[in-house]
């Protein structure tokens, strides 16, 4: 047995966990690779990142920012691909969801969407019906969110050969500030504020595949956030130190990607995450944590601890944002990791997602 | 979230925890075992140890029923599901454990038709609707899960289903508790005894463990309060020189357990003469087989299966940490060479095994004033 002690065993495991990946271990791509925890960063990391390296890609955003002379106005750039099943759900379907992930991740950017594309692989044998039913929420989305969807390109494939439909939009923002918005600018003392309840697009997913035999009523919170980061930026102004969206791997993710990039700790209050009942619910009985689930229609604020009342004024005088809440500080220790005081008064480690998240079985 | 909120009342745990720390004797230490995987994960999800006194420490049991199963059946799994004409049905946890050639999750990836399902009844609806497949249920668990694979083997039957059958791997807790008893390398001081278990099977067939070895067992629940509530039990047990099977999860369970459910168990399973744990060994009369009237049910009789022995990994140590013998950080891959997402032991698959709940909600320097276990 080992001498070690277990500070010497933990000290041991953090330096091994912050060290860059270097090698793709995996011979075959499997699901957890595209669940947006470490699989898919290790993917990204060791196999696109050297292909592509460049400033740009390598700041790993939600959208890239160009400043095409050296000066002017930034431009966002940013592309997503869609291929969520079932193709409609509660509270909306794959149209409005690719109009909206990528506008938020424009907006993620601090940006203001300008023009989106549009691209359509579609399996042979696919009903017009459904696909016109598909066109017409993208472009309602997309009205609703303000943008053209100003380019756009259709490929079928034999049947069998894809799932219905999957969709790629891309889409270009104006950054009109001059805001820096970045993870490592995330300091202690910050206030870490969500839009809203977390875990709804994901567990509405998870019901709409009937798999589960659960009754419950609950529907996406795909939405566009472009309105409510705009009221984000203009209340918080230069104490603003980042904005994402907690999509795939929930806010637990996100959290943990800060953490890292900032290389401080962060300290959530488990009473103060707001979820609603049925979520709760439905992940307590799935053996799902709530914080990993994914959301389409909620974003995540650092801000400095000066900003965070006025911040927290702004998102919930907006539809989008009247469950908003302060959920969490960033403290200096432990660096590079995600802590939960629990309801109980525990706290206990909240790690980025390993693997897609498998209910327990008893 | 009503009726689970009450269980995780701070106020309240505060108040038991105090009750705890005065029972106390000065200058003793407290070994507590909760033996059911599904306690070890309430007690690191939601930080139960930072509520103890330094004086009791949990060790974590054998009642993790992912963990518990050997190589040698994972890799008995894989060749069934490597079969064309099958579709391998298997609860999400079981996806990513390693078998000598791989996980189920990689063969999915190579084209086999590995599918995850939350109960029994979902394969045999998979059965229904593909009369041209072959659809195996993978079978594992303790007596929690028994009964259902016991009643989906009866409805097969009923209806006259022909092309599914089970791969059963389920074991009993009693044996396992047995050989953590009588292995000399732990001095324990009770236990926390398993919740859904004793569901099933009640509190009697626990009373060797006050009789025979004279120590005290509370029958928890899963909630943060039972458990600290069990913790408490025990405790008074001991403070009180008594040594009793007391039940803590009066809510749920009955002294005789569900006579339903065990007549299920006994229509359909028998006990196989010995059975493989990973780390434990061989232990008898330890696990279930189907019966012989429901031999065309089964996937051991159908297919032909390697049925090899398969020697754990050298450097992993979930044997020790099964048994309680190690906490997992002191396993020599503990956090490095495994991790949750690239696990080498069964322990860090299931998020009820002892080593992905320590790491990943328990890995904090809080314990740093605490007592390492001597090396």
């Amino acid at each position: 047995m080992s001498s070690r002690s277990e500070e010497d065993v933990l000290a041991a495991i953090e330096r091994r966990r912050r060290r860059p990946h270097v090698k793709l271990m995996d011979r075959h791509v499997t699901l957890s690779h595209g669940a947006g925890g470490k699989s898919s960063h290790v993917l990204t990391e060791t196999l696109f990142m050297p292909e592509l390296r460049n400033p740009m890609l390598e700041a790993l955003t939600d959208s890239a920012l160009l400043q095409p002379n050296g000066s002017g106005p930034r431009l966002a750039f940013t592309t997503d691909s869609f291929v969520v099943k079932p193709l409609f759900f509660p509270g909306g379907d794959i149209g409005e969801l690719a109009i909206n992930g990528t506008v938020n991740d424009l907006a993620m950017a601090g940006a203001r969407p300008l023009a989106l594309s549009a691209g359509f692989i579609i399996e042979e044998g696919f009903p017009t019906e459904a696909l016109r039913a598909i066109a017409a929420s993208l472009g309602a989305a997309a009205s609703a969110a303000g943008v053209a969807v100003a380019a756009a390109d259709t490929k079928v494939v034999e049947r069998g050969k894809g799932d219905g439909v999957y969709l790629n939009t891309s889409g270009v923002g104006v950054v009109e500030h001059d805001l820096v918005l970045s993870p490592t600018r995330v300091a202690p003392g910050d206030r870490v504020i969500v839009s809203g309840t977390i875990g709804d697009h994901g567990m509405a997913i998870m019901i709409a595949r009937g798999e589960l035999e659960l009754e419950v009523d609950l529907q996406s919170d795909t939405a566009a956030l472009h309105e409510l980061a705009a009221a984000v930026v203009t209340a918080a102004g230069p104490h603003l130190r980042c904005l994402r969206d907690p999509t795939r791997g929930g806010l637990a993710t996100v959290l943990n990607e800060f953490v890292v990039a900032a290389d401080v700790g962060i300290v959530l209050d488990e009473v103060a995450v707001p979820v609603r009942p049925e979520v709760d619910g439905a992940c307590e009985i799935l053996g799902i944590d709530p914080l990993y689930v994914a959301n389409e229609g909620k974003l995540v604020a650092v801000v400095a601890p000066d900003a965070a009342d006025a911040t927290l004024a702004a998102l919930r005088a907006h539809p989008l944002g009247a469950e908003a809440a302060i959920v969490g500080e960033v403290r200096a220790d432990p660096p590079g990791m995600v802590v939960l005081e629990t309801s109980f008064g525990g706290s206990r480690v909240v790690d980025m997602l390993a693997g897609d998240p498998l209910p327990r079985i008893c | 979230m009503r009726f689970v909120d009450e269980f995780r009342s701070g106020d309240v745990a505060r108040r038991v925890a105090g009750e705890i720390a005065a029972l106390v004797e000065p200058g003793r230490t407290y070994k507590i075992m909760e033996v059911c995987g599904g306690h070890t994960h309430a007690i690191y999800k939601h930080g139960v140890e930072d509520l103890l006194p330094p004086e009791i420490e949990l060790v974590h049991g054998p009642g993790c029923p992912v963990c518990v199963i050997p190589m040698g059946r994972q890799d008995d799994a894989l060749a069934i599901a490597r079969r064309p004409e099958v579709i391998f049905t298997t609860f999400g946890d079981m996806m990513r454990v390693p078998s000598s050639q791989g996980s189920l999750l990689d063969a999915k990836a190579h084209g086999a038709d590995v599918r995850m399902v939350y109960s029994p009844l979902d394969a045999l609806r998979i059965a229904r609707e593909n009369p041209d497949r072959e659809v195996v249920f993978f079978a594992i668990g303790f007596e929690t899960t028994t009964p259902s694979t016991a009643l989906t083997l009866l409805r097969a039957q009923k209806e006259g289903i022909r092309n599914f059958s089970v791969f059963a791997n389920h074991v009993t807790i009693i044996p396992a508790i047995r050989a953590i008893l009588d292995s000399p390398d732990l001095r324990l001081s009770g236990f926390i005894g398993p919740g859904h278990v004793s569901t099933v099977i009640g509190t009697r067939p626990y009373r060797f463990i006050a009789a025979d070895y004279g120590l005290p067992i509370a029958v928890s629940g899963f909630e943060p309060l039972d458990v600290l509530q069990g913790v408490y039990m025990v405790m008074k047990q001991l403070a009180e020189g008594r040594s009793e099977v007391e039940n803590q999860y009066t809510r749920v369970v009955r002294d005789e357990g569900n006579v339903l459910a065990l007549k299920a168990i006994a229509q359909t399973m028998e006990l196989r003469t010995t059975f493989e744990w990973r780390g434990l060994g061989f232990i008898s009369q330890s696990a279930l087989k189907l019966r012989e009237e429901f031999a065309e049910f089964d996937a051991e009789v159908r297919y032909a299966l390697p049925a090899v022995r398969v020697a754990d990994p050298k450097a992993c140590q979930c044997g020790e940490v099964l048994k309680g013998v190690i906490k997992p950080w002191e396993c020599k891959v503990f956090g490095t060479a495994c991790t949750p997402d690239r696990p080498i032991g069964t322990c860090m698959v299931s998020s009820e095994g002892a080593c992905a709940a320590y790491y990943n909600y328990g890995r904090l320097a809080r314990r740093a004033g605490r007592e390492a276990t001597p090396a």
